[in-house]
């Protein structure tokens, strides 16, 4: 059963730089939410806030209708999976042990089993490359590890910080088609930071574009595309058809 | 490994410095300055109270008078051979005193008066001799330039070159004074160490020297001394320096010693001091023979020490001869190094997590112990004996504050630069921050941390012979003892094994840091087919 995150009007600054100013935020639960906009427009903040590695100055930040402030960092943290950029391997453990992580964190089943069956789901034979080093794994074999790890406990949120951009665009498209499929058979709720349009239309169920630490605009892609609410909002669709188009031309 | 040996070494060492202050019947601890005679006189003293069946503890070749007699007024040590000059003037510091200068017995009353006085240390009744500063030129220039007397040198001093101990160049009755007096003022003045000042002015590197009145070289290098014809120099009677513990509580110890006041005159001394200078007798045979000289020893010698062939044996044979001896110093290097090192990893390591943790202060809390770093060993360990006396604690803790700043700064920025990227995403799934140190920060920065405890081991050993210069004994001791009697087998006999020692623990660590490396670091085998 997946969970509804929430956010209600947060503000954070750090130094005087207001991150967040006044941002609210629905993701329905099941579905995924594509966080886009340039660096500094907040949406790594906001994305940060809901597992508290970020605890906004005002403002509500609630999980399946629970404040998150209600409990544990840890405990809350180990219910909600994260993919970092880089992927965030423990460099000097086994694939299979960094996707064990977090069942053996929570003492859940058996953190090996777990770990394995989400390895299957990304597409990576636990047999072949359960034994390796991140470093012996190529870039996309890597995110995909991480995300595996982010769902082996059977987490019903996740959480992910430009998971992909890295990748070459191959690797990127096998990633994607991961995701895609782990979705589908785990059902959880995803928030997704990406500043690629290309990959909020493929991934998300919704795009909400930041700006200067504020909510642009929020709704359906297809919506935000005809009806843009904004200059910027439009000129950010404009790019990326701009750079559709050149690839167009080289497309007979 | 084996650690039992180890633990077992480290555990008897503590025990050792743990109880030897709290014993009430502790031994007499025999100590001297690190030059011959001074060596030479305080075997006598130890050999005269072992054949009274007092047990005695040796010391030799502490630093220099400072903490020679930092040592013996906090009763770290009881006895050593001073120079009545040396407490009126380097201890005392009084004035320039013409009629004292006249008359040894009125320079001994006053530094026995005052420092019973002021320190409750006794000074024994002198031992028969004076051993003065002799400044020295070579016979054929004294002929040359007509000199006679410190006056002569005064006058012909702008075309010499001087080479003087630091010790006389720093001190208020050494050169200051002297070429105050004398109008003395030489083309340059070099420092040399007490160890090559005879061979230097043999070769004419340089012109003049500071030596003293019985140094055994000055006949083997036919030097000429110069007459001190305005009396600068105070009387420099030797005698026995008697801590008050000793003075207060062992009459038996005094009663002993005090045998061998007005036994030795300067002829005999120039004798014995020529015998272990330039024959490189050891000590306690020439020691020995000096107490049977005064019939004060019976005819049968201490154990181990007819042993000794009369004959200088090859460097080897020299070398195999002493090597229980070695052994025995390369252990007590090791406890005090290991110590040293345990103890700093102990506090360094946390320091350094702390420091990593708080960041608010680091770096001047690192760069604070760097600075302590900056202070050579000697002085170092020189600032630990008002605080703790002479010994193997003192040596302990100098080595400790040496070893902090590299395992300290190495854990500090290993940890600090360990993956931030899987230490935060650890931090996001929910670890613990002792999970996060213990699985991922510690474990990445192991080999950093071990590298600086490699640093700091090998600095250790280094610094571990200058301990020596406080009594803290190991392999400085025979290193110390050579420097002072310019004997080089001597020096190597501990220079060496040190090298090895440094060698040694550094190809330990080094199996260690490989032992601590992350897997991702390690080259693996691959035998599966990838894919």
């Amino acid at each position: 059963m997946a969970l509804e995150l929430v956010a209600e009007s947060l503000i954070h600054s750090y130094n005087g730089h207001r991150a967040l100013d006044d941002v609210s935020l629905s993701v329905p639960a099941g579905t995924v939410t594509a966080l886009v906009g340039e660096s500094g427009s907040g949406k790594t903040t906001l994305l940060r806030s809901f597992n508290r590695l970020v605890e906004p100055q005002r403002g509500t930040v609630t999980i399946g209708g629970a404040d998150v402030r209600n409990e544990q960092p840890e405990l809350l943290r180990r219910r909600l999976g994260y993919v970092p950029q880089h992927g965030g391997l423990l460099p000097h453990w086994s694939v299979r042990r960094n996707v064990a992580l977090v069942p053996r964190l929570s003492g859940i089943g058996s953190p090996e089993t777990m770990g394995d069956e989400a390895l299957r789901q990304v597409g990576l034979e636990p047999h072949t490359y359960g034994d390796r080093l991140p470093h012996e794994l190529s870039g996309g074999q890597r995110q995909r590890v991480a995300l595996a790890r982010a769902f082996a406990a059977r987490q019903q949120v996740v959480l992910l910080d430009e998971p992909f951009g890295a990748l070459d665009a191959i690797s990127r498209s096998e990633a994607h088609q991961a995701f895609e499929r782990v979705r589908r058979e785990r059902g959880f709720t995803a928030l997704l930071v990406t500043h690629d349009l290309a990959e909020a239309a493929r991934l998300a169920d919704h795009v909400v574009v930041m700006r200067d630490g504020k909510v642009e605009q929020a709704g359906r892609i297809h919506d935000l595309q005809h009806s843009p609410a904004t200059s910027y909002v439009k000129q950010l669709f404009d790019q990326a058809r701009a750079g559709h188009a050149a690839l167009g031309r080289y497309d007979t | 490994m084996r650690i039992a040996p180890v633990i077992f070494m480290l555990l008897s060492s503590v025990q050792a410095w743990a109880q030897a202050p709290a014993t009430r019947d502790r031994p007499v601890i025999v100590a001297s300055k690190p030059f011959g005679e001074s060596y030479l006189l305080a075997e006598v003293f130890a050999q005269l109270l072992e054949s009274r069946g007092i047990k005695v503890e040796r010391r030799p070749g502490l630093g220099a008078t400072e903490i020679a007699f930092g040592a013996l007024r906090s009763n770290a040590i009881d006895v050593y051979p001073e120079y009545t000059g040396t407490g009126l003037l380097a201890i005392l510091h009084e004035p320039r005193d013409s009629a004292m200068r006249a008359d040894p017995r009125r320079a001994y009353q006053r530094v026995a008066q005052r420092f019973m006085a002021e320190y409750g240390v006794q000074w024994l009744p002198p031992l028969g001799f004076q051993n003065g500063y002799a400044i020295a030129v070579r016979r054929e220039m004294a002929t040359k330039l007509n000199l006679r007397s410190l006056s002569d040198l005064g006058r012909a001093s702008a075309d010499l070159v001087a080479g003087f101990t630091s010790d006389f160049i720093g001190r208020p009755d050494g050169l200051a004074g002297l070429s105050g007096l004398y109008g003395m003022r030489f083309k340059s003045v070099r420092p040399l160490s007490p160890a090559v000042k005879y061979v230097a002015l043999a070769e004419s590197a340089v012109d003049v020297i500071d030596g003293y009145s019985t140094d055994g070289l000055l006949a083997r290098y036919d030097l000429v001394t110069l007459v001190d014809d305005a009396a600068f120099f105070p009387p420099y009677e030797a005698a026995a320096l008697v801590s008050p513990r000793l003075a207060t509580g062992r009459s038996d110890a005094v009663a002993a010693l005090t045998l061998l006041s007005g036994r030795l005159d300067e002829a005999s001394m120039r004798t014995w001091n020529r015998r272990i200078e330039v024959d490189g007798e050891p000590i306690a045979r020439v020691a020995t023979d000096v107490l049977k000289s005064l019939g004060m020893l019976g005819a049968e010698p201490p154990a181990g020490v007819t042993a000794v062939p009369a004959t200088r044996p090859g460097f080897f044979a020299y070398f195999w001869g002493r090597r229980a001896e070695t052994l025995e110093l390369a252990v007590r290097h090791l406890q005090l190094v290991l110590l040293a090192l345990l103890a700093a990893v102990a506090a360094a390591v946390p320091l350094g997590l702390v420091l990593e943790r708080t960041r608010r202060g680091a770096e001047w809390v690192v760069g604070g112990l760097g600075v302590l770093q900056t202070i050579p060993s000697i002085a170092l360990l020189a600032f630990m004996i008002p605080l703790l006396g002479v010994g193997f604690l003192p040596a302990l803790v100098a080595l400790w504050l040496y070893a902090l700043y590299p395992i300290a700064r190495n854990t500090y920025t290993g940890v600090r630069s360990a993956d931030p990227e899987a230490v935060e995403a650890c931090e996001a799934m929910g670890a613990t921050a002792a999970q996060r140190l213990l699985w991922v920060r510690l474990p990445l920065a192991a080999p950093i941390v071990v590298a600086g405890v490699r640093t700091a081991a090998v600095i250790t050993v280094g610094a571990a012979t200058l301990a020596a210069f406080i009594g803290a004994g190991g392999l400085g001791e025979p290193i110390v003892t050579g420097l002072a009697l310019a004997d080089s087998r001597l020096i190597l006999s501990g220079a060496l094994p040190a090298a090895l020692l440094a060698l040694v623990v550094d190809g330990v660590l080094a199996a260690v840091e490989r032992a601590v490396r992350p897997a991702n670091l390690r080259a693996r085998k691959r035998t599966k087919p990838v894919g």
